[in-house]
């Protein structure tokens, strides 16, 4: 049960970062951190107790695994989130092209 | 196994195909990207009118990917919901690549925009037919990074200003939907669509669950615009380039927002009338907040962005109801909706290539020398208004009959209001743009070029005679089925299992 | 190739990036084959092979890494990777079904078994380390094309 809470402070420390820092890098760092906290509270909801790895290999026998799927679920998830971030990365070095500055404050153009 | 369930899967990789193909060989060849784009969109958009008629004569299909069973595989599902959606979706997504065939030639690279465009609605088509859980994530985030990358394609400054804004807001907002299904995935351990409905139906509704459907709400309400979470819109939709505004307001925001808040709630979950009344609440502030924003606008694409979330207001409306006139006046103006939007976003594209600014003062007169234009914008702006015999009056009809008849009145009364009031902004959009004298700057503007034309005018016949489509034989076989299958909520799940055996 | 002491990092990073770059290659192409029997697979393995373009471009500079890989290679390949994925998955359509493993399984373990797994392990790594080194290409040039106009 702590473990879980733990990763659900890890979700707000992020949502803090996006939330009230001002330089464009620093937001997106805060939503890295979100992803990384949905992503191991995805995998932390697969523990069985006593669990091994699971992994078959020819010569021992493993009887109780960890359950397998969300490993594959985080796997997408983690490609996913590269993705975006990659994504957000070259939007921001466009942007600190045409407005000469990464402060959110002064990126305000559109209006109304 | 029916033989006409292979036609499913098609609606996937056609276009993850085409976007494959475009983007290995666009570059060397000149006209490949337009041809590619064009011939793949006529393709889904007749599978997709194939797909209604199959639906018709062989009930629920379904389809298992690799050969697996679901609950083990990934399923995908062809109900009536469906089959709806993936008409409004391809239909809408052909008529925007025909117009994009002109209006994109102003952009260097445009292979990469059709590229990026078949990626997203090959995302779209996904999100829809997908009966697992997760696949139905990861459907969801392609066509959502295809469409961050879409907005910001010009490259100015308050493309990558809006891009940026929306990106963020975007992924938090799948953030939400992804903790959800995790939340979900540890409660039932599964991911099979179906099969959830039925354990959820067995262990009850409880906090958990409720947490989970809170979660959702703001994670489908961010992408579908509602109006705590409407903040991206009005700043992404106006900077993209035209078809890409009318293909997100037209189709995007209806096909990851409100289709999947209509397979969660319920099917998988189950309506309760906590939930109803939350999605009623919303939609009535939806489309207040959004009307009487859009009206003191200048900017014609932050008007019509602004009445974009009036009008999925109004659909949340009809299908938070939840009784059977209700859900069938929100689909199908959720089909009109898709239809005149887009035509008004194309419109406006078609005003911004010929005199080259968005501002509705320095318009005037233009119905003189763009007469196409000027009538199609007049009959987009009627239906959206509400004027009868065009197709948005009886949508709208239909929506607040059902608000009345299940004695929401204060809701009816709001609706009416706010159908006044879009009737008010369109009239100034048509006095500034179209009606009035020719301003002087303006007098040497040319008439559009030709496959313009021939989109705004295809999407205009349809908005004059959608209309048959509530005529009771028509309506049997199309929106009929996709209200049935709304309304039978947790059956859902009992008719699909009974369709994979 | 350590000739040009101006560009890249010191003389030390270069001889052990010299040593070790061909070596974590290896490393990767190792996992993407046996993606099948041990930890690992397509994504992973990927990483670690476009990783290793960008180790060679952080030591000696961009112009040594895109003479190994150029651009538009980076690009090729990458589209190669999702158009052999997608044939893969159309070829099952032979068997009846989208996506279908149509190959003889063999038996457990070994390295030619496991049907089309490891056919779609090769093609998900060439599309992950191209486009990573993909990305990271496109930033770099982007930097320096902005920082020629100023």
């Amino acid at each position: 049960m702590m473990v879980y809470l733990l990763c659900i402070i890890l979700f707000c420390c992020g949502l803090y970062c996006v939330l009230r820092k001002r330089n464009i890098i620093k937001i997106i760092i805060g939503v890295i951190i979100l992803e990384y906290a949905v992503n191991l509270f995805f995998i932390l909801t697969g523990y069985r107790m006593e669990g091994r790895a699971p992994i078959f290999s020819s010569e021992a026998e493993i009887l109780n695994m960890v359950d397998p799927l969300p490993q594959a679920l985080v796997l997408t998830a983690i490609v996913i989130g590269l993705a975006t971030t990659a994504l957000l990365v070259a939007i921001a070095i466009r942007i600190y092209e045409k407005y000469g500055t990464f402060d959110i404050t002064e990126i305000r153009e559109l209006k109304g | 196994m029916n033989i006409a369930s292979n036609i499913i899967p098609l609606f996937v990789v056609i276009p993850l195909a085409g976007a494959f193909l475009i983007s290995f060989f666009g570059r060397s060849i000149k006209r490949l990207p337009d041809a590619m784009g064009v011939s793949v969109t006529l393709i889904l958009c007749g599978l997709s009118l194939l797909s209604v008629r199959l639906h018709n004569i062989y009930g629920v299909l379904t389809y298992s990917v690799g050969a697996w069973r679901p609950p083990i595989g990934i399923g995908m599902v062809l109900d009536g919901l469906t089959s709806f959606m993936l008409v409004t979706v391809n239909l809408v997504a052909f008529c925007i690549t025909v117009y994009s065939v002109n209006y994109m030639e102003k952009f260097t690279a445009k292979w990469k925009f059709y590229t990026l465009f078949l990626l997203m609605v090959g995302g779209m088509n996904g999100v829809i037919i997908t009966g697992d859980m997760f696949n139905f994530f990861v459907f969801l985030e392609i066509a959502s990074v295809a469409s961050y990358a879409l907005v910001a394609f010009g490259t100015e400054r308050h493309e990558l200003e809006a891009a940026f804004k929306y990106a963020i807001m975007g992924t938090i907002g799948s953030l939400f939907i992804l903790l959800g299904i995790a939340f979900l995935y540890g409660y039932t351990s599964t991911l099979n669509m179906a099969d959830m409905g039925v354990v959820l139906s067995q262990k009850g509704i409880d906090g958990l669950i409720i947490m989970v459907s809170i979660m959702f709400l703001m994670g489908f309400g961010l992408k579908a615009a509602l109006v705590p979470f409407h903040a991206w819109l009005p700043d992404a939709h106006p900077s993209a380039p035209a078809p890409i505004s009318a293909m997100l307001s037209g189709v995007l925001i209806k096909s990851l927002g409100i289709y999947a808040l209509c397979r969660i709630f319920y099917n998988v979950i189950g309506i309760n009338p906590t939930i109803s009344s939350i999605l009623l609440f919303l939609g009535t502030l939806s489309m207040v907040v959004g009307g009487l924003l859009a009206i003191g606008q200048w900017d014609f694409k932050r008007l019509l962005a602004y009445s974009s979330i009036s009008q999925i207001g109004y659909i949340i409306l009809g299908i938070g109801l939840g009784t059977p006139l209700g859900i069938l006046g929100g689909l199908f103006h959720l089909f009109n909706h898709s239809i005149f939007k887009s035509l008004l976003f194309l419109n406006s594209g078609a005003v911004e290539y010929a005199t080259g600014t968005r501002d509705l003062r320095k318009m005037g007169g233009l119905a003189q020398k763009m007469p196409l234009t000027g009538t199609t914008g007049f009959i987009g702006s009627m239906s959206i208004a509400g004027i009868p015999p065009l197709n948005g009056f009886w949508s709208k009809l239909l929506i607040i009959i059902a608000a009345v008849q299940a004695e929401r009145y204060i809701y009816a009364s709001w609706a009416v209001l706010v159908s006044i009031l879009t009737l008010a902004m369109y009239t100034k959009v048509m006095k500034y743009a179209f009606l009035g004298s020719l301003s002087e700057g303006l007098s040497r503007i040319k008439e559009i070029p030709i496959f313009m034309k021939l989109s705004m005018a295809t999407l205009a016949f349809m908005c004059i005679v959608m209309g048959v489509l509530l005529i009771p034989g028509i309506s049997d076989f199309f929106l009929q089925r996709a209200s049935e299958v709304i309304l039978e909520g947790t059956e859902y799940a009992a008719s699909v299992l009974r369709a994979i055996r | 190739m350590s000739r040009e002491h101006e560009k890249g990092m010191s003389l030390i990073v270069k001889t052990i990036t010299r040593l070790t770059v061909g070596l974590i290659l290896l490393y990767g192409i190792y996992i993407v084959s046996h993606g099948h029997v041990s930890p690992g697979g397509g994504f992973a393995g990927g990483v670690i092979i476009g990783l290793s373009f960008v180790h060679l471009m952080l030591a000696y500079g961009k112009d040594v890494a895109l003479g190994k890989l150029s651009k538009q290679a980076s690009s090729f390949f990458e589209n190669l990777g999702a158009m052999l994925f997608l044939g893969i998955a159309l070829l099952g359509f032979i068997g009846g079904y989208f996506f279908l493993n149509f190959i003889s399984k063999g038996e457990p373990f070994r390295l030619f078994s496991a049907g089309i797994i490891p056919l779609c392990n090769v093609a998900i790594s060439l599309k992950v380390g191209a486009g990573l080194f993909g990305i990271f290409v496109a930033l770099v040039l982007l930097k320096l094309k902005s920082e020629r106009k100023r």
